[in-house]
């Protein structure tokens, strides 16, 4: 391990100890916006020191999308009312995903013809599922951040075949992930999942309604979490695994605790698009 | 064998993330919602690299989207957090 990656390394240890550090903080009503500072922390750490990597060559188109996006960010979050702050995580966890389905595409694109012929399969299985779970992560907070914030119906849209519809996607899911990872330079495939992916983010989300949105956005949350994880195993990187897991892992459990305190059942909501729901609205 | 570590790590992550909120009481389940939405932004992290590795066109465009992406969930993430943790203890104080 060169010196460079050596400190990188250390960083990131202490990044993800910040983070953990922060959920732990941000659990407890007393010491919660410490938790949000101390993770705050732990993040910039993170990103500065990231900016050492000796891949890295040139700075400005770094600099270009961390100022766009920094400052579209800091204004949303500083002009959002308060009553409109679920619509508002959402809309950035599907930023987020959006992110790690194009970090996905990214790795693919970034890689040449004679690469990919000596690359394991395995790679291109964590690649398809950072596209696969970023994209169904983006598509279906767009979708909750409209019914939330009233741009579209917050009734359950049901229709005839959804769950059909539901299964076909799975099915096509797999299919589509057994022909990338084996013919990965074919961009037929890697479209196609991505289609797929944002297809399947919309139906799963639009058959659920405004009532059970917060629980759905908790699951977005975690799924984004899970897809930084994959694109983690897809770049070699074990903060992203690490942190991202982290985030997956304690957003399941909070949706579970959410659905519990909203007395719904977590499989009624995961598998709305599957089963026919309990109450409708 | 690196497999084998990654197996590791992720029963590991997994179990901690379980653990560490399983006690959070309802009014912070949104902040905390929005706090761990932030974290997932260390997308960004890998972003950067994609973005700065001078590839190709296609290659430094998608990094560079990725990155701006990525920062609004991290930039945006933190400061919403912060704002509904601030409106809270004052609600709490009166």
């Amino acid at each position: 391990m060169s010196n460079n990656a050596m400190i990188i390394n250390l960083a990131y240890i202490v990044a993800t100890t910040l983070f953990i550090l922060g959920l732990k903080l941000l659990s407890h009503p007393g010491t919660a916006r410490r938790g949000n500072f101390v993770s705050a922390i732990g993040m910039f750490i993170a990103v500065v020191v990231t900016l050492i990597d000796q891949q890295i060559i040139s700075y400005h188109w770094i600099l270009f999308g961390f100022l766009l996006g920094g400052a579209y960010g800091a204004w949303k979050a500083k002009k959002v009312e308060m009553t409109q702050m679920p619509e508002m995580v959402s809309l950035f966890n599907g930023f987020g995903g959006l992110a790690s389905l194009l970090l996905g595409w990214a790795t693919v694109s970034g890689m040449n013809q004679l690469s990919m012929a000596t690359t394991d399969e395995l790679v291109f299985v964590t690649i398809f599922l950072t596209i696969l779970i970023g994209g169904v992560t983006f598509s279906g907070s767009v979708i909750a951040w409209g019914k939330l914030s009233g741009k579209m119906s917050s009734k359950a849209f049901i229709f005839t075949g959804l769950r059909e519809l539901s299964i076909l996607h799975l099915l096509g899911f797999v299919a589509v992930g057994y022909l990338f990872a084996t013919e990965p330079s074919n961009e037929l495939w890697l479209y196609v999942a991505i289609g797929l992916a944002l297809s399947f983010g919309v139906w799963a989300t639009i058959s659920i309604g405004g009532a059970d949105m917060p629980v759905v956005i908790a699951l977005l949350n975690s799924y984004s979490g899970v897809a930084a994880c994959a694109a983690g195993l897809a770049v070699a990187n074990t903060i992203l695994i690490v942190t991202g897991l982290l985030v997956g892992a304690s957003g399941l459990i909070l949706t579970n605790i959410m659905c519990k305190a909203m007395n719904r059942s977590l499989m009624n909501v995961l598998l709305s698009g599957f089963a026919k729901p309990v109450e409708m609205g | 064998m690196e497999t084998i570590y990654l197996i590791f790590i992720v029963l590991l992550a997994a179990f901690l993330g379980f653990e560490l909120i399983r006690k959070v009481p309802a009014t912070l389940h949104t902040p905390l919602m929005s706090g761990s939405n932030a974290i997932s932004g260390i997308t960004l992290v890998g972003a950067l690299v994609a973005s700065g590795a001078e590839n190709d066109t296609l290659t430094t465009v998608l990094g560079t989207a990725a990155v701006a992406l990525a920062s609004i969930n991290v930039v945006g993430g933190y400061m919403v957090t912060d704002r509904m943790l601030g409106m809270f203890k004052k609600k709490q104080g009166k």
